[in-house]
């Protein structure tokens, strides 16, 4: 009933409007003022993770430099997630996340825990406009939803431009509030993963279980700043620099991440769950060049990031687009990246020697080089519409940060390669 | 002197007289055709940044750099 009363309301209202404004009411009158950009991307590394992404954004003139900017992004990951334990030389057992049930890892195998799945939902919007003469401002939000995570986010931005607008300096401002509430609680640092065959009975491993738990969830604060300076240098030639900070404030450790405690021969005793700081602070400086090269597009950036964690990265990435007649157009792609571990990275502890006050055995803040080697293939259609398809092979290579392996762990591998590929379409109309 | 140094050395100089050439960098506002091109925007492809940052948020111990770098998801 209330429905149907606000159906009747709003058809009145747009009927009233659309007489005022002496236009007729088609919904094409109403849509020419959106652009739509949708994309699709299945993602899929071999023997491990696979994720399907899809996203829908709209843009909506409003007249007078406004807009207003929507979007959706839903994910689903399933797969194999490495577990930051050690391989040995025989079969080992390991408890999944909840604490219910067990799986065990072939003699020799890189421990990945398969019981990984999520989707998450965003939504996010913006509102963008002119503030005076030379003065932008927008202001947006998001919101996501996964099983076990929750973000929401407020962010700003302000940008004037100089120089006959061939310079702008902008700040940009984010915040966000995470929480986070794990699939069998979040573990107290280091407390080892129990295994209910070592327990006499169900009761028993239960409650030893419920001792390894600290608490239900957590929370994440983070405040971002964003300085930016774009400047055209020629008719040719754009560039923009950003210097962006980053400060975290909260729960950072992987709650279903492990490290591996062995003896002096490599054999693993024990595995606990990680813990890292509750404090990090990121800096980065991002340079990005676009030309136009007799006829084609070139677009090099390249970021050098640094943090307190003491994990410091090299990103470079080109993306050169060539026309291939009216229609068509090819875009090779590169990117490079190499980063150096965190402090407190370490691929296993040592029985003999004391626990460090952090540790993490996550090979995603290990020293590590990783490449992406694409191509976008797209096609302009009638009316402006843009079809595209993308293929690219990313490849992580995890490196020793000289760590010595004792024992059998000599005899493995450490430092396995991940290797995936990306596929995406994308339309824009 | 070695030629990669020579070679350097004289980039570097081109450079600069690239740069002190022009007193004021940029363009007159009858000159930006190329710039308004979508191919020269510098988020020209704002899906596929957007698809990549989060692959790379997820995978990679970095984030940020051309947009804001912190929260959003719980995969990393």
């Amino acid at each position: 009933m209330q429905l149907k009363q606000l159906v009747n309301i709003s058809a009145a209202l747009a009927a009233a409007s659309c007489a005022l404004l002496g236009q007729q009411a088609q919904a094409g009158t109403v849509l020419d003022d959106w652009q739509f950009n949708s994309a699709i991307l299945l993602y899929n590394e071999t023997d491990r993770v696979s994720a399907a992404e899809g996203v829908f954004t709209a843009r909506g003139d409003f007249g007078d430099d406004k807009f207003l900017n929507l979007g959706l992004v839903v994910d689903a990951l399933t797969g194999a997630s490495a577990t930051g334990a050690v391989a040995q030389p025989y079969v080992q057992s390991f408890t999944r996340p909840s604490g219910r049930g067990s799986y065990d890892v072939a003699a020799g195998d890189t421990p990945l825990d398969d019981t990984f799945h999520d989707t998450r939902v965003q939504l996010d919007a913006s509102w963008e406009q002119p503030l005076a003469p030379n003065w932008r401002v927008s202001g947006g939000g998001h919101v996501s939803k996964e099983y076990d995570y929750l973000s929401l986010g407020l962010n700003g931005s302000v940008a004037r431009d100089f120089n006959q607008k061939n310079t702008t300096v902008s700040l940009g401002l984010a915040y966000s509030h995470d929480t986070i509430s794990p699939e069998g609680g979040i573990a107290s640092a280091f407390a080892p993963m129990l295994l209910r065959r070592d327990f006499a009975d169900d009761d028993s491993y239960q409650a030893a279980f419920a001792a390894t738990r600290d608490r239900a969830d957590d929370t994440k604060d983070t405040l971002d700043v964003l300085l930016g300076l774009t400047q055209v240098i020629n008719r040719d030639w754009l560039m923009q620099f950003n210097y962006s900070l980053s400060v975290a404030d909260g729960y950072m450790t992987d709650p279903f991440k492990l490290v591996s405690v062995v003896n002096s021969n490599g054999v693993v005793q024990q595995n606990l769950y990680e813990s890292r700081p509750d404090k990090r602070t990121k800096h980065s400086l991002f340079w990005q060049n676009k030309l136009h090269l007799s006829g084609t597009f070139l677009d090099a950036s390249y970021r050098y990031m640094w943090d307190d964690w003491e994990l410091s990265s090299h990103t470079a990435d080109v993306k050169w687009r060539l026309p291939m007649g009216e229609q068509w157009y090819v875009e090779p792609q590169f990117r490079y990246y190499q980063q150096s571990a965190a402090e407190f990275y370490l691929p296993f502890l040592q029985q003999d020697e004391p626990i460090p006050q952090f540790a993490s055995a996550d090979y995603r803040i290990g020293k590590m080089s990783a490449y992406t080697l694409g191509a976008k293939f797209g096609t302009k259609l009638a009316a402006g519409n843009e079809l595209s398809f993308r293929i690219a092979m990313y490849q992580q290579t995890p490196e020793n940060d000289g760590v010595v392996a004792p024992g059998v762990l000599a005899g493995v591998e450490l430092y396995e390669k991940v290797t995936a590929v990306m596929a995406q379409v994308s339309y824009s109309f | 002197m070695k030629p990669t140094k020579i070679l350097s050395g004289t980039l570097l100089v081109l450079m600069f007289a690239q740069l002190s050439a022009c007193s004021s960098l940029g363009v007159k506002p009858w000159e930006r055709d190329m710039l308004a091109k979508d191919e020269m925007a510098l988020n020209n492809a704002p899906l596929d940044n957007r698809l990549d940052d989060h692959i790379y948020f997820s995978k990679e111990g970095s984030s940020g750099g051309r947009s804001f770098a912190g929260g959003g998801c719980g995969c990393n």
